[in-house]
């Protein structure tokens, strides 16, 4: 089975971000960069499923300038086979980022896109579910197991109501939730193959403009000091003078 | 100049962090309470590959420049010291050493089980009654015939029960060598060797060291690391690498006192607010900062030094000194700022404060790289050129091919 990931560098999620003064953009000054956490348990899964097929090619994907060669990298270290490049300074949102990723799937012809489910910069939580309307490819989001069955893929989701289990012909699309799995420590000489692996560069074919335009960031309000009460009568009492009972 | 890491630098560092918070921490208060050491670690290391750093992959190891061996060193002793201390006496001073002094039959016959971890190696050069004054050791070497024979015992030596080979520095005795001392690969498996673990220890108490003692063992003569007269030199160039690693750890720990203090000073408060806004203890982190930040500048110039195959024993020692005494006084302020609670096995930072007292005392004493320093300037002290110097970084060109 042929497998592409595509990732996302984003901004290490525990890094404190500012807002420059102007509103224009972001402080990135200082900041550490990584694999989106969905993204890194996509290529984790991957590299699993991999373990236990050895037939299975991994590709991973990224779309952005060459400073993505560090999380392709650091993928290939995990243990993905290659890595595309898309190198281009534009500016997408999901949509275009589907599209840009639908090129790579035709040309790729995987059969399966294994992906996270958002991006923990944007949070959008839609380019997974848009590449598979593209493809006119079967999906399964938000995934807490995959497990293949043949020529099928069985994964369970994780939905307000509950586990869902689907069963998904191939090629089909399979979006990464939180419990997939937990990623592994890179072992050195992971890191030592990946020197030598391929990672290939390609331009961008699409790029679509952007539906959505960001119009300026703000730090979130600072967060007011909370009440103190000394009983649970108080308590409900305050919460009932809130409507919130 | 340039000081940036590369991004497969980043990438090592990760894994080291990941790993000790992964492997090492998990269980470690109770171990380092009972005096327990686990040797499944070890197989674990061996398994990530931080066994094999900085080992040229021509003799099976991952091929990484020799800052990479400081960096893993500071995130493991991030988690605790003695999980660094299985890196300084297998990769600093035996693996290290092998690599410079050892002759291309031994390299190879010995490196690539080193660098998978399926064989460990350690050090021994200190005896009971020979420590900062190492020249008076007294376990000696006899040549007979094909075989040399060891007799004495070897004290304080890390890893004395889990190591399957050690390099030892011996006194020779009936030969006409220039300087009395011989180096020699021992394997635990000879007749005669025995070793004894050290109980009570003030710190690294999750780690294992001990005793070892020879009975008439016989060892081949190609053991023998550098020729007659050479094993003084060798122990010398050990050192170099051991103390690299010591110097690289020690900021490790200071990283671990600032982990510790900076969220205990944003938490507790007194007051009305938190302690992290009195001055004074504004002071105790602001001076950890600078041990961590001095301390890397140091580690990352040695480490440069050994990749440009410079010589580095004064750089070295200079680093090992100032980092260790930083990371002592980092680990008794992080004990500071946690007031009672710092006194209490609840909170690591007792343990840093335990741990970051030996490495005050082991690879040259805190006076002993005092003497060293002020001799260098003094002119009383100054470095001979050495037989076999630690190949720079790559390799050269049929080493960098042969990957
Ligand atoms: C946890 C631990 C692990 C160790 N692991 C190893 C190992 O793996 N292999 C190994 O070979 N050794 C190992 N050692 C031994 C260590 O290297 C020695 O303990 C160290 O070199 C000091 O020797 P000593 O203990 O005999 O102290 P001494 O040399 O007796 O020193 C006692 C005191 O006298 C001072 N002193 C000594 N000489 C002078 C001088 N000329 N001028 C001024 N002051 C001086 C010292 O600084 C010290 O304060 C280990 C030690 C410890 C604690």
């Amino acid at each position: 089975m042929k497998i592409l990931v595509p990732l996302k560098r984003v901004i290490d999620p525990y890094a404190k971000v500012k807002p420059l003064g102007d509103g224009s953009g972001l402080d990135l000054s200082g900041i550490k960069f990584d694999i989106n956490p969905f993204d890194e348990i996509a290529v984790e899964e991957a590299v699993r499923m991999k373990e236990k097929d050895g037939s299975h090619e991994i590709i991973v994907v990224s779309i952005g300038t060459s400073d993505s060669e560090e999380q392709l990298r650091k993928a290939l270290a995990i243990g993905a086979d290659r890595a595309i490049l898309i190198e281009t300074e534009h500016i997408y949102d999901s949509l275009g980022i589907a599209h840009e990723l639908e090129a790579v799937v035709r040309a790729e012809s995987p059969d399966l896109v294994l992906m996270g489910k958002q991006a923990t910069d944007d949070d959008n939580n839609q380019a997974g579910q848009m590449l598979a309307a593209r493809l006119g490819w079967p999906q399964a989001t938000f995934a807490s197991k995959v497990e293949a069955a043949g020529t099928r893929l069985q994964v369970t989701r994780e939905t307000d109501s509950g586990e869902e289990v689907l069963e998904l012909p191939l090629p089909s699309l399979v979006t990464a939730d939180l419990r997939l799995n937990e990623p592994r420590y890179i072992a050195l000489p992971g890191i030592i193959k990946a020197r030598s692996k391929p990672l290939e560069k390609r331009p961008a074919s699409v790029m679509s403009s952007p539906k959505t335009r960001t119009v300026r960031y703000d730090a979130p309000p600072a967060r007011a000091a909370g009440r103190k009460v000394s009983s649970v009568d108080e308590l409900v009492a305050a919460l009932q003078e809130k409507g919130a009972l | 100049m340039d000081f940036r890491l590369t991004p497969e630098h980043q990438m090592i560092r990760e894994s080291a962090y990941k790993f000790g918070q992964t492997e090492i921490v998990p269980g470690l208060t109770e171990r380092d309470r009972e005096g327990k050491s686990d040797r499944a670690i070890l197989d674990k290391m061996g398994q990530a590959g931080l066994l094999g750093v900085s080992i040229p992959a021509k003799y099976g190891g991952t091929d990484t420049d020799y800052i990479s061996l400081g960096i893993v060193c500071e995130e493991l002793e991030r988690a605790d010291t003695s999980a660094r201390v299985v890196m300084s006496v297998h990769s600093g001073l035996h693996c290290m050493t092998l690599l410079q002094w050892g002759t291309e039959e031994q390299k190879m016959r010995w490196l690539p089980k080193l660098a998978t971890g399926e064989r460990i190696g350690a050090f021994g050069l200190t005896e009971p009654n020979a420590g900062s004054d190492a020249s008076n050791l007294k376990t000696t070497a006899r040549r007979d015939g094909d075989h040399y024979i060891l007799n004495g015992q070897k004290a304080w030596i890390s890893l004395s029960d889990y190591a399957d080979q050690f390099l030892v520095i011996t006194r020779l005795v009936d030969s006409d060598a220039k300087a009395p001392y011989a180096a020699f690969i021992v394997e635990r498996t000879l007749e005669g060797f025995s070793s004894r673990p050290i109980k009570g220890k003030l710190g690294v108490r999750a780690g294992n060291t001990g005793e070892i003692f020879f009975d008439n063992v016989r060892v081949p003569k190609d053991c023998m690391l550098g020729e007659e007269g050479d094993g003084f030199k060798v122990a010398m160039s050990a050192l170099d690498h051991g103390r690299y690693t010591v110097g690289a750890g020690a900021v490790g720990i200071i990283t671990a006192c600032l982990d510790a203090s900076v969220k205990y000073a944003n938490e507790r408060t007194v007051q009305g607010e938190a302690i992290g806004k009195k001055q004074l203890v504004q002071q105790m982190i602001a001076s950890m900062v600078k041990g961590r930040d001095v301390g890397r500048l140091l580690y990352y110039q040695v480490g440069w030094m050994k990749n440009e195959g410079l010589r580095h024993t004064r750089e070295c020692s200079m680093c090992k000194w100032v980092n260790c005494e930083a990371a002592f006084d980092a680990a008794h302020k992080a004990v500071e700022i946690h007031g009672a609670y710092g006194f209490s096995d609840e909170f690591p930072v007792e343990r840093y404060f335990r741990n970051s007292r030996g490495a005050m005392i082991y690879e040259g004493t805190h006076e002993i790289h005092t003497l060293m320093q002020a001799e260098y300037e003094l002119g009383y002290r100054s470095d001979k050129p050495l037989k076999h110097t630690l190949p720079a970084w790559p390799l050269e060109a049929e080493l960098t091919n042969a990957r």
